[in-house]
């Protein structure tokens, strides 16, 4: 887009709106929320309703069946993120907010992919896949399909590594996570 | 324990709640509810659209601190009040809106008259429900009326699908509510206060900027205290508006874009601020980089997610307004010492700016009406008492400026969303909750024909509305901004085939005055007032009059335009 001369990217007075080189961070966040219909579509419109984008989410039930967690994971200024969680703990239905980024934490996330395999590749995408302690859980005359866990670099260095032989298809949960004993110590 | 049929469980819950007025406009998925409202002793105050329902209940919650509630068919009914959501949800004012809904097998089938509301209002409300089986109703209701009235009040939509209603269940209202999620944070924190105290008593230029919380909170009368006891002079906001005396030596009027001069170089000047439930609007601080560049600031609202918002702030005190003052001024004790010779300077120098830039308007003789004057001969003729209700634009900031409000929620109006059309059905829900009472709608020509319809239920429910157009043939704020700033070009502001309001009133059954001259206007407000039913005042002022002073979009609070010739 051209802009005129002297004009302002859009929206020009919102202090919110930073631009992106303003120490953007990635934030892993971890909501205890009530378990009803409804309350993931709150958590939502609320982010997306200021402009920002989630990168990852995963929703499950926790011990507790009232209460699910959503971990949540956004881009942003300390600033903004920071307003992003204060309105989470404002809506009714969430309980708790935890930026998981201001303590010690462990992530994990599933990707199953399934790779081309010729046959002289087979033995080499064994390896990988015991290298990276993933599983082979399905195989045919010309794929092996894997399924691997990992933190989002482990993920990432992974899937480099196969790409070299073909991805065919992947999908991928969003990516979870809870604090090290640790940090809860303190 | 007994048994009783959805609607029936509702009206009951609304009476344990201390409701005794309902406003809105019925439909199919309603009937139920009417059928039983209608010989539940309750009052229903039929509006004419479902929009005004909502304006006409939150003027109601805003004229006495109760809860506002709206009674809405499904579909259309409740699409028609996400305006009146979003509006009083800004202001942080309680309305619930009940609105209908298809049957629960229907939800989701396109049925007739059937909109996710739930999914429409998210955005717009507080929080908000639908109810899934007659079981939960009193519960869901108990905690609808509890999440708008608490912590930061705001709006509530509770959906009713009409099987719900006509379903039958054990009825027992719930003693209380528990949120685990949900618990406002009330109670200021010592420790904090002890720093507010401190600051208060070093500071040597100190401001006081108070907005809407403080009213919510009813702590007018701690804030005059404090006020008073420190020597401190008062700012407020738009909705701050008579939460502290307009007519006291300590006021300043209001600050920010259409803010008096004294006001916005005092926030300028100030060594300190002390921002009572106030949340930094952007019409409120100018640009940011350079508001009150000398303050330390203090900021107490009972929202945490106001503070840091749009300004960081020094001393955050997260609490409700008036809990924080009262605890403020237990700290500081009957007899604080402070620097007297400092203060006396400084409210010096604001009565210096004062003095330099007075709020007023060219007053030359001649017939033209000008449209300040009609407010200032208003108050006057209502000795500042009556209750003030306006519409959105330059009739607006001027009744700001010109009619002091002493008490708090006597002046009403629609300050985040800017609602035109919300004065006339807000003025009659004011009347409702104070039968007696002198209630103007300040009105221009542009926003009183958006909710005109409601002069109906003026005088269906005989409410004595006293409306006063500034009439300058135009979108008078929008014009004002394309004369200032738009190189005079009038695109889509100039209002022509105006209707003729003295025979409009006289359709709908009010009476209807007109005043063409300056001699004219006093005889047409005292005509006005002496009416027992409601009145259209229909007032041709100058259309060239512009609102000052102005800070224009973007700039610095003491980057003021103070008059004509400035124009830039």
């Amino acid at each position: 887009m051209v802009l005129p001369p002297g004009a302002k990217t859009y929206p020009p007075e919102s202090p919110l709106m930073e631009t992106p080189s303003d120490s953007q961070k990635r934030h892993t966040l971890a909501l205890l929320v009530d378990n009803r219909p409804g309350v993931l579509a709150r958590v939502a419109t609320l982010v997306s309703g200021r402009g920002y984008n989630i990168d990852s989410l995963s929703v499950a039930e926790t011990m507790d069946s009232a209460v699910s967690l959503i971990t949540l994971i956004v881009s942003g200024s300390p600033k903004i993120v920071n307003q992003i969680v204060k309105q989470l703990r404002k809506l009714i239905n969430v309980i708790k907010v935890v930026d998981l980024s201001d303590v010690d934490y462990v992530e994990r996330q599933l990707v199953i992919v399934r790779v081309k395999a010729l046959a002289e590749n087979r033995t080499e995408i064994t390896r990988l896949c015991d290298i990276f302690r993933g599983k082979i859980i399905d195989v045919s005359s010309k794929t092996f399909t894997l399924e691997i866990t990992g933190g989002e670099a482990k993920i990432k260095a992974a899937l480099g590594l196969l790409s070299e032989f073909g991805i065919e298809e992947q999908v991928s949960t969003g990516l979870t996570a809870i604090a090290r004993s640790s940090a809860l110590k303190k | 324990m007994t048994y009783m049929s959805g609607a029936e469980i509702l009206i009951e819950c609304w009476k344990k709640e201390g409701v005794k007025v309902i406003f809105g406009y019925p439909g199919a998925t309603t009937i139920d509810i009417h059928h039983h409202l209608e010989v539940s002793g309750l009052r229903f105050v039929l509006c004419r659209h479902e929009q005004a329902a909502v304006h006409a209940a939150d003027g109601y919650a805003r004229a006495t601190g109760r809860p506002g509630v709206v009674l809405v068919t499904s579909g259309p009914g409740a699409t028609n009040t996400i305006t009146g959501l979003a509006g009083a949800h800004m202001d942080s004012v309680p309305v619930l809106v009940f609105s209908g809904q298809v049957s629960r097998l229907s939800i989701g089938n396109d049925a007739f008259q059937e909109v996710d509301i739930v999914g429409v209002s998210r955005p717009v409300t507080k929080h908000n429900y639908l109810v899934l089986s007659t079981e939960e109703l009193a519960q869901t209701v108990k905690e609808a009326f509890y999440v708008a009235t608490t912590g930061r009040p705001g709006a509530v939509l509770v959906d009713l699908p009409k099987d719900v209603m006509s379903g039958k269940a054990q009825f027992s209202y719930p003693k209380k509510v528990e949120l685990r999620a949900y618990q406002p944070h009330l109670v200021p924190h010592p420790r904090q206060i002890q720093k507010v105290t401190d600051l208060l008593l070093k500071a040597k230029k100190p401001l006081i900027y108070s907005g809407g919380g403080v009213i919510s909170s009813g702590a007018s009368e701690e804030l005059l205290k404090l006020a008073e006891l420190l020597n401190i002079p008062v700012t407020t906001t738009l909705m701050g508006l008579g939460g502290f005396p307009g007519s006291h030596p300590l006021y300043l009027g209001m600050l920010g874009m259409h803010g008096l001069y004294k006001a916005n170089m005092a926030v300028q000047s100030a060594d300190l601020i002390l921002a009572v439930g106030a949340r930094f609007d952007d019409r409120v601080t100018g640009a940011l980089d350079s508001f009150a560049p000398e303050a330390v600031i203090i900021h107490i609202d009972v929202d945490t997610t106001s503070i840091h918002k749009i300004v960081d702030v020094d001393v955050p005190l997260v609490a409700d307004a008036r809990q924080a003052l009262v605890a403020v001024l237990g700290a500081l004790g009957p007899l604080p010492s402070f620097d007297q010779k400092a203060r006396e300077d400084w409210l010096a120098a604001i009565k210096k700016w004062d003095k330099e830039s007075p709020l007023t308007y060219d007053k030359s003789e001649g017939e033209v009406i000008k449209p300040q004057m009609v407010i200032e001969t208003i108050y006057k003729k209502t000795k500042g008492k009556a209750i003030i209700v306006t519409e959105v634009g330059q009739h607006q900031m001027w009744a700001a400026q010109y009619y002091l409000c002493d008490s708090p929620r006597q002046f009403v109006t629609s300050g985040g969303l800017g609602v035109m059309g919300f004065g006339l059905p807000a003025a009659l829900g004011v009347l409702v909750a104070r039968p007696g009472a002198t209630v103007f709608d300040l009105a221009g020509d542009g926003s009183i024909l958006m909710n005109i319809q409601e002069l109906t239920t003026a005088v269906q429910e005989n409410l004595p509305v006293k409306v006063a157009i500034l009439n300058n043939g135009s979108l008078g704020m929008v014009r004002q901004w394309q004369e200032l700033f738009y190189q005079g070009r009038y695109a889509a502001t100039i209002l022509t085939n105006s209707p003729d309001y003295v025979k409009l009133a006289e359709a709908f059954g009010a009476k209807g005055f007109k005043a063409t001259k300056r001699s004219e206007v006093e005889k047409v407000i005292e005509k006005g007032l002496a009416e027992p039913g409601p009145v259209l005042m229909d007032f041709n002022v100058d259309p060239t009059e512009l609102v000052y002073p102005m800070v224009p979009g973007g700039r610095a609070l003491n980057d003021m335009i103070l008059k004509k010739t400035q124009s830039r």
